[in-house]
């Protein structure tokens, strides 16, 4: 009940900001363009989503893959762990239908859940929701005891099993902390698209779309309220940000 | 009947500071383990993305667990009053806060920053049963220290009884939040079950007992004091209902799956195509933790003979960290099930089950608690009063 | 606590003063050789810094992280862009290197230990390490 009136409410400040933005400058589409001063905080009548149509993604293809790797300094950087130990903000999977032998594929990673069960279990607070629905580690504030990725329902967290160095100044990250998929949140904030999503469009795949999912008129509501968007998991009611095609 | 009397142990025997020393030993090398695993990072344990959570965390919960359960007697002589009980109730309290000290030591040393302790000790996630588990514990601590208070100090006895309901309910809540650790995972097939929280206070009641059981034994042998057969006895039945219970639990928690065709396939996993984890559930759990004991309780041949008791509680002992290995290992080495109907490959070991091979370190850093637990209890029962000189069935009336 | 806190540091203050008073002119060499940075003006005067910067960091930290406020005035990013600024040939100093780095210097003298640099870059982006600059190399 409590997540209708919240979903609501946002639905709400959603319009009235688009309503806003449609009168100051009339007949100008500011959706699209979310620009917010640096000194202003996240607002949560933003909802960042993503949109991945699997039927345009090739099962041999790992684009979004390597831009992530480059954009946030992971991959090749932890060199003593195993490769069961080594972190993956995203990565491809291959599914293979047992009854029917159908072959899909989709990249897979941090589903910024409306209600993400590693907030829910962290003791101190550190796995976060931003307004705008980022789900991010305070790494701050992280102890490395590892229960969110006990609880993620998509593996998505990745656990630092030694000292890193060199990192990238936008991305941080280290030994002893949890971290996963930031949706590229350095990039939107200063009204960038995930590199991920910018490398699989700059390669004319069109299997990503990235936006704000509160704003019926941005590219990715449309997408969505025109074809369709399942959830993985969808049973558990997380309602992710992460939305897929031809699942 | 003569009145109770409260000695400290002699502990000048060779054999006392053998047992301390092996201890020490025990105890030292699980702290140079954790200072290596904090050092390098936990590249040197075979933890990794996949398990994220290995022996340490099967030593850390199964003392934590058996600190509660280490509190029966103390909680039947307070809450039930049983006067019987009521000699070893120090004992009992004692043995429970180490035990529980113990297991947090692993759990904290096991920490990607043990440094940030106080980061959890001061930022709360309310809905986060890990937490309140923090409060549960340290609370328990505080709790059972203010009941050994009013125990050992004559002008607080009479409030002791309400210490004792304290530490009842209190040890309640925190197995219950221990169980519910695995129980409130939706996102994993094994976990995810209400009865996570009661099959854990059950199991709690087993380990514990069987622990206190041997502790109590081995303290009265090797200091050659009197322990009468009759209060042996008392404890070892009572330990045979538990273990009955556990026994119980685990069926009903399997059988309670396999109705649900969602679960077949991680209850395939773990009971029939699993390997080792299906071999320490039926010989683990099942036989060595279980069966094997209730036969050495209950059959008449052995039930008497403090060699075979020890041999019982002991396989108590083992059957609980196998049990506590299949839950917590087994229940992350099924994949999750994020695709059903569909066989799922990635680079990132998605769909199929996942391998752990613990390094020494990490079981250093698990038998490191243990031991530190059992020094504790070595130390208290020579510096404090605790032990009562005299447990001989004349003297203490064991069947009031 | 805080009473206490603010009380502490201006006997510890003291102290040093006075321990330091007759040392003058031969502990020059003990004290922290600090590298200059890049650019006239800090953020705030270097008082204000030597006392507050700590907290005016941790106070970013929980505004970028947590709200996604990128005001660039007490970023760590841009404290590292002109305190470990690269010479002429694009070499920085390395967080191990007590000597080059700004913060390693006067944290190695003080004796404070800071876990920023486990997660954060302690470089500018595209810089490489200068290859003297990395203790235990």
């Amino acid at each position: 009940m409590k997540q209708d009136t919240d979903m609501n409410r946002r639905r709400f400040l959603g319009q009235t900001a688009g309503v806003a933005g449609l009168t100051i400058v009339p007949g100008v589409m500011l959706y699209e363009v979310q620009a917010r001063p640096a000194d202003q905080a996240a607002s949560s009548s933003v909802r960042w989503g993503m949109l991945i149509d699997t039927r345009q993604c090739d099962t041999g293809c790992t684009d979004c893959v390597t831009a992530c790797k480059t954009e946030n300094g992971w991959g090749s950087t932890e060199t003593k762990s195993s490769p069961e130990q080594q972190a993956q903000w995203i990565r491809k999977v291959k599914l293979t239908d047992k009854q029917t032998g159908h072959v899909q594929s989709l990249p897979l990673m941090c589903q910024h859940c409306e209600t993400p069960p590693c907030v829910d279990v962290c003791p101190t607070g550190a796995s976060m929701k931003r307004a705008d629905g980022i789900v991010l580690v305070d790494k701050h504030i992280c102890i490395g005891c590892r229960y969110c990725m006990m609880a993620c329902p998509y593996k998505a967290r990745s656990f630092i099993h030694e000292p890193l160095t060199d990192q990238k100044p936008h991305a941080p990250r280290g030994v002893g902390t949890v971290e996963s998929c930031t949706l590229c949140v350095h990039r939107i904030d200063k009204d960038g698209t995930p590199a991920c999503v910018e490398a699989c469009n700059a390669e004319g795949h069109k299997a990503m779309y990235f936006g704000n999912l509160n704003d019926p008129d941005s590219d990715i509501s449309k997408h969505l309220k025109q074809h369709g968007g399942e959830q993985i998991r969808a049973d558990l009611g997380l309602n992710t940000g992460v939305r897929y095609q031809g699942l | 009947m003569k009145a109770i009397r409260y000695l400290q142990i002699e502990g000048r025997s060779v054999g006392y500071y053998a047992l301390l020393g092996i201890l020490g030993l025990i105890v030292a090398a699980g702290g140079l383990a954790a200072l290596y695993m904090e050092h390098n990072g936990h590249y040197v344990t075979g933890m990794n993305n996949q398990i994220v959570w290995g022996i340490p965390h099967v030593f850390a919960v199964f003392l934590i667990i058996a600190a509660s359960g280490a509190l029966n007697v103390a909680s039947i002589s307070s809450v039930f009053n049983k006067k019987a009980y009521k000699p070893l109730a120090l004992l009992s309290a004692f043995l429970s806060v180490c035990l529980l000290l113990g297991g947090l030591t692993v759990l904290v040393l096991d920490l990607g920053q043990p440094d940030r302790l106080i980061i959890a000790m001061t930022l709360y996630n309310f809905k986060s049963i890990f937490a309140w588990n923090m409060i549960l514990y340290n609370g328990f601590i505080a709790v059972v220290a203010v009941y050994i208070w009013f125990m050992m100090e004559k002008r607080m006895n009479k409030y002791s009884r309400y210490a004792g309901f304290t530490a009842f309910f209190w040890r309640l809540m925190l197995t219950t939040g221990t169980g519910s650790i695995f129980g409130f995972i939706v996102a994993r097939q094994a976990y995810d079950a209400a009865i996570m929280a009661p099959m854990f206070v059950i199991m709690s009641l087993s380990y514990g007992l069987a622990i206190f059981i041997l502790v109590m034994m081995a303290s009265y042998h090797w200091s050659e004091r009197e322990l009468g057969d009759a209060t042996v006895r008392r404890m070892t039945n009572l330990l045979g209902v538990f273990i009955a219970a556990v026994l119980y639990f685990t069926l009903t928690y399997h059988l309670t799956n396999l109705y649900v065709t969602e679960n077949h396939g991680v209850e395939a996993f773990i009971l029939r195509d699993g390997g080792l984890y299906t071999q320490l559930f039926w010989i683990g759990t099942i036989l060595i933790g279980g069966l094997l004991p209730l036969f050495l309780i209950y059959f008449p041949a052995t039930a008497k003979n403090r060699k075979m008791i020890s041999a019982a509680c002991v396989m108590v002992i083992l059957g609980g960290l196998a049990t506590l290995y299949v839950i917590i290992i087994g229940g992350q080495a099924y994949p999750l099930e994020m695709f059903p109907g569909k066989i799922v490959e990635s680079s990132f070991f998605d769909g199929g089950i996942k391998a752990y091979t613990p390094t020494l370190a990490e079981i250093l850093l698990g038998t490191g608690g243990f031991a530190l637990s059992l020094i504790m209890v070595a130390l208290v029962v020579k510096i404090l009063r605790v032990l009562p000189d005299n447990m001989a069935d004349a003297n203490v009336d064991p069947h009031y | 606590m805080v009473f206490f806190c603010k009380y502490m540091h201006k006997l510890v203050t003291l102290a040093g003063v006075s321990l330091l008073l007759p040392l003058t002119s031969q502990a020059v060499d003990l004290m922290p050789v600090i590298p200059k940075a890049k650019g006239q003006q800090c953020v705030e005067s270097t008082d204000k810094m030597r006392r507050n910067h700590m907290e005016y960091i941790l106070h970013q930290r929980n505004d970028t992280l947590r709200k996604g406020i990128r005001t660039p005035k007490y970023s760590l990013k841009k404290c590292i862009e002109c305190h470990n600024a690269p010479d002429k040939d694009n070499r920085v100093a390395h967080i191990s290197s007590k000597q080059d780095h700004f913060c390693s210097s006067c944290h190695t003298y003080v004796a404070v230990k800071i876990d920023c640099f486990e997660c954060h870059a302690d470089k500018p982006k595209k810089t490489q390490y200068h290859p003297t600059s990395r203790e235990g190399h």
